[in-house]
């Protein structure tokens, strides 16, 4: 690119021109900012203002652009200027909007103001427009592991959107858990009886498929290389290896069985009780006709046990639901009143669970006779021919106890997501070190690879609660962390058929978006369409390898000299790596340690007895930053003394930030990112988590510096705290007026 | 009649709740109960002591078998129809008629409580109106206040007086009607006949002999 040339903007539109003095804006730009051109326009988001930029641009050679007028996530199609850097300085929602409009409050909105135009200028001259690389593989087809319900549809939908698709399946047939059902819960309206599984259905447009390949009887031996350009070894089962070129991978690899013979007190492995599993095997056999026992005898009294070793509090068990359970017993029992309505069905459930439209299903099976009682059961046991069954009737509060030829246990799905990445690392680690048991062990966990990630960070992908994959419950379901592979159906929670259909299509579109990205050289998921990505300078780097570790996506791998490579299509952009590098190596074009450390030093700081504080924020750009900003469109008000900087996730934050802060002269620091732990919301999973633990280590910092620990302060945000986030400000600003000035300003 | 007062039942198998779905009025309905307690809760009797079971419990009794304790319990007589259930039960049970229809089951049964005052109100209305055509109201109180005896027949009624006389001077209450006179139905014959039809059917539907 040609010379810098600079340029802040100053807008006058939305009160700001009479909330604020416009004049002195532009100077502090030109003089404090040192901007090449600096203008003020009314209306600056019109079509006259953008005009106006976009001449800049292409006649007076503008490069770099800084907009001193709503927040940066206003207006984002009025100011996109692909070819420039550019920053905003957020002067409505960060300042007229949480200021208020009093003669009083008239000072210290506008040096608000002030700081956040010096602040813009700052940032911008610090920033490079982001180039994207195009190089990092164009692969336009899908790899689909598993080839049951899940699978098969997530293939379909893609070569459906028109993508070419190979579906490797380990079994000698396309099917999965699905095909071995007699008969599947309803999907479609009345919802009153069992319908077909639908597979043969799915196979035969497999088929029929041109876009699809399918491998059967085979898994993948290896799984290499980035979003765009992985390369996968299939292993089939004569003994040969096939590869492809895949862009994308969807694991639908879905669930195993909880084992029943961990449930002796319910009769798991006793003769005449079986799991949902096998009671579809009996009712498959029957076909419509009488359901018969193993040893041929015809049912004709049935006790479904729900919750067998599920929601269980003992830590011994299932601690979680598998959700589809009460609606299949449901479809079992109506499989016994179906072929006959004598026989005697009874369900004993502590709570029936009927997602989906199960209500209607339930109501089908309460008409056709089946019994539904509340009652935990406490012991199953074989009695005369068949068992007794003891529990205690919840409505009746009684113990009691019924006999019935067969009890079928509703027990869980556990998930097929490959070996637990941490216990295997620590596996390794043991073998390394000679441990003869742990060598045996990883060997062991080796085997149950799904993906065989061929990734420094382990062959499958991390996983989240109870060994599945789900990432977010709500906010980003298909997003696991591993860039461009997806989890469909239940590997990644526990689910019934329909909901497997509709998750492997969702998950079959986020895969196909990501090899799109990949081919741009754009980020996937939070940070969609994003350009930038990070480099190392190699001149510094130590090796620590920290930002290897702590990657939360698997994207650093080592080159030959055992520095960090990065696979820039992994990347998820959330400067974890920037974060976590001692030795500031690590930048983007457009975000890096000087980006911000240059915003932190350009706040103007007041001297010691002025009595005007300040406190530095850096904001979660994800959920904290739009929180404060919703708090200005609400105009609820908030300190002044406060400067906020957005940061891509608070594992971005470098601590030198916060020691330069408090340094110079800043009386305080908060830091603003989401819930971290078990329930977290990060939307880079792991990074507010790294962020916090790198964070405590500040406060010995602190100490050092003989600076109270209050100093910092590190709250958790959520989107919604937007009436909340304005007092949590206020009451750390009164705090830090109680505290004193810092003792570092004007050194 | 009696050979069903022997019946046996199992627990938690089907053969109680069809005996119900087969003899008493809107008795399959009993099924369709998702135990959620709603009617419970919003019974204003069932609060009062004196219940034996609420309705959820009584229609799980049903269907886990425990055939005595729900003839011969006492809840389905001290419902008072409010239909407060009946309007709430978010599964649409007619939970007011069920616990007419296992009344009346009960009570055809010989198992109703002895000298219950539902039953007795019940009772007496029924015979005085079937045999009237038209409720003769004076002897349809007579007959309530001497239930317990002379002493307080006598006792209620003088307790009454006042309004009685009101009744009669408002032209709401014919004293003649204590002799045969007073208001009459005027096909009584007919009326009969009607009744004795609708037992006829009645009996068919449920396939047993006519009462
Ligand atoms: S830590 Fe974040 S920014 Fe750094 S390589 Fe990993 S995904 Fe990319
Ligand atoms: S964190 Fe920094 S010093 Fe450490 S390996 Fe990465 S680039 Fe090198
Ligand atoms: S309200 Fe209806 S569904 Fe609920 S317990 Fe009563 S009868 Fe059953
Ligand atoms: S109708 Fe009968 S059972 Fe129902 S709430 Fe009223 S009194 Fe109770």
């Amino acid at each position: 690119m040609a010379e810098m040339k600079t340029a802040a903007y100053i807008c006058k539109g939305c009160e700001l021109g009479t909330r604020l003095d416009a004049a002195s804006l532009v100077k502090i730009a030109t003089k404090e900012g040192k901007m090449n051109l600096v203008r003020e326009h009314d209306f600056l988001c019109s079509a006259d203002g953008v005009a106006m930029i976009k001449n800049d641009i292409a006649s007076e050679g503008v490069t770099h652009v800084a907009i001193c007028a709503c927040s940066r996530r206003a207006k984002t199609e009025a100011f996109n200027f692909p070819t420039v850097a550019m920053s905003r300085g957020n002067l409505r929602e960060g300042v007229i909007w949480i200021r208020p409009d009093t003669d009083a409050a008239r000072e210290t909105t506008q040096e608000m103001a002030e700081d956040y135009v010096r602040m813009a200028c700052a940032e911008v001259k610090a920033m490079k427009v982001p180039e994207g690389n195009q190089n990092t593989g164009g692969v336009k087809t899908l790899l689909v592991v598993g080839g049951g319900i899940s699978g098969m549809t997530a293939a379909l939908e893609a070569s459906k959107a028109g993508y070419k698709v190979v579906l490797v399946e380990k079994a000698g047939e396309l099917g999965g858990m699905t095909a071995k059902l007699y008969k599947r819960i309803p999907t479609r309206e009345p919802f009153k009886a069992p319908e077909d599984n639908g597979i043969a259905d799915l196979v035969a447009q497999i088929e029929a498929d041109a876009n699809i390949k399918v491998y059967l009887n085979a898994t993948l031996a290896k799984t290499s290389g980035a979003p765009g350009r992985f390369k996968v070894e299939i292993a089939v089962e004569s003994g040969s290896v096939a590869t492809e070129d895949v862009g994308a991978i969807v694991q639908a690899t879905g669930f195993g069985l909880y084992d029943m013979n961990k449930l002796p007190h319910l009769g798991g492995g006793q003769a005449n009780v079986v799991d949902q599993a096998g009671l579809e095997a009996l009712a498959r056999a029957a076909n419509g006709g009488p359901i018969k026992r193993a040893d041929g005898k015809e049912v004709k009294s049935v006790v479904f046990v729900q919750c067998a070793g599920q929601r269980d509090t003992t830590g011994e068990h299932l601690q979680y639901c598998s959700g589809h359970c009460c609606n299949t017993s449901i479809k079992q029992a109506m499989y016994f009143k179906d072929s006959n309505p004598d026989i005697d069905t009874v369900v004993l459930f502590t709570d029936l669970r009927t997602p989906g439209n199960g209500e209607d299903f339930y109501r089908s099976a309460q008409n056709k006779g089946v019994i539904f009682s509340k009652g935990v059961v406490s012991n199953v046991s074989a009695s005369g021919g068949g068992c007794k069954v003891k529990f205690k009737d919840l409505i009746l509060n009684e113990e009691t106890e019924t006999e019935a030829d067969l009890v079928v246990l509703a027990t869980g799905m556990v998930p097929t997501s490959g070996p637990d990445l941490d216990a295997l690392s620590e596996a390794t680690r043991a073998a390394e070190g000679g441990d003869e048991a742990a060598k045996e062990q990883v060997i062991q966990m080796k085997s149950k690879s799904v993906l065989n990630l061929d990734y420094r960070q382990g062959p499958d992908m991390p996983q989240f609660k109870h060994g599945f994959n789900d990432s977010h419950f709500i906010c980003f379901p298909y997003e696991t962390r591993r860039t461009a592979i997806y989890a469909a159906g239940p590997v990644r929670r526990p689910m019934d058929t329909v909901q497997a259909i509709e998750d492997a299509t969702g998950a079959a579109m986020k895969a196909i978006q990501a090899m799109e990205n990949a081919g741009l050289g754009k980020a996937a998921h939070p940070r969609a369409g994003d350009l930038s990505f990070p480099t190392a300078r190699l001149e510094g780097c130590t090796q620590c390898k920290r930002c290897t570790v702590e990657c939360p996506f698997g994207a650093i791998d080592e080159d030959e000299k055992r520095f960090p490579l990065f696979n820039e299509s992994r990347c998820r952009r959330c400067g974890t790596c920037m974060g976590a590098c001692p030795v500031r190596v690590i930048s983007f074009e457009n975000y890096s340690v000087n980006t911000v450390g240059a915003q932190i030093k350009a706040v103007d700081i007041p001297d010691e007895f002025s009595e005007k504080p300040r406190v530095l924020i850096l904001a979660c750009e994800n959920d904290a930053y739009p929180a404060l900003d919703m708090a200005g469109m609400n105009r609820y008000e908030y300190d002044a003394f406060v400067r906020v900087i957005p940061v891509r996730c608070l594992g971005s934050v470098n601590t030198i930030w916060i020691t330069d802060a408090l340094n110079s002269g800043y009386d305080g620091v908060m830091l603003m990112g989401c819930k971290h732990g078990e329930e977290y919301q990060c939307h880079f999973v792991k990074g507010s988590e790294l962020g916090r633990y790198r964070m405590s280590k500040v406060y010995d910092t602190l100490k050092g510096m003989n600076l109270e620990e209050e100093r910092l302060m590190d709250l958790e945000v959520a989107i919604t705290d937007i009436e909340t986030l304005p007092q949590k400000i206020n009451d750390y600003a009164a705090k830090i007026v109680e505290m004193g000035m810092s003792p570092f300003k004007g050194l | 009649m009696s050979d069903m007062n022997q019946q046996m039942t199992a627990r938690y198998k089907n053969n109680f709740l069809k005996e119900i779905e087969e003899q008493a009025e809107m008795g399959d309905w009993v099924k369709m109960c998702m135990q959620c307690g709603v009617c419970s809760g919003s019974c204003p009797t069932n609060f009062h002591g004196g219940w034996d079971h609420p309705p959820q419990e009584l229609f799980m009794m049903i269907r886990a078998g425990k055939r005595d304790e729900v003839l011969s319990s006492n809840s389905m007589w001290q419902c008072v129809s409010c239909y407060n259930c009946y309007v709430r039960c978010p599964r649409k049970v007619p939970i007011t008629h069920v616990m007419h229809g296992l009344a009346e089951y009960a009570y055809r049964l010989g198992r109703a409580p002895k000298m219950q005052p539902t039953l007795h109100l019940s009772q007496t209305f029924w015979n005085n109106a079937t045999k009237y055509g038209r409720v003769n109201e004076v002897k349809l109180t007579q007959s309530l206040y001497f239930k317990d005896g002379i002493g307080s027949g006598i006792k209620k009624a003088l307790e009454m007086q006042s309004m009685a006389l009101g009744l009669v001077k408002a032209k709401r209450l014919n004293p003649m009607e204590a002799i045969g006179g007073g208001h009459k139905c005027k096909d009584l014959k007919g009326i009969h006949a009607m009744l004795a039809k609708a037992r006829e059917l009645e009996a068919k539907r449920k396939g047993r002999q006519p009462a």
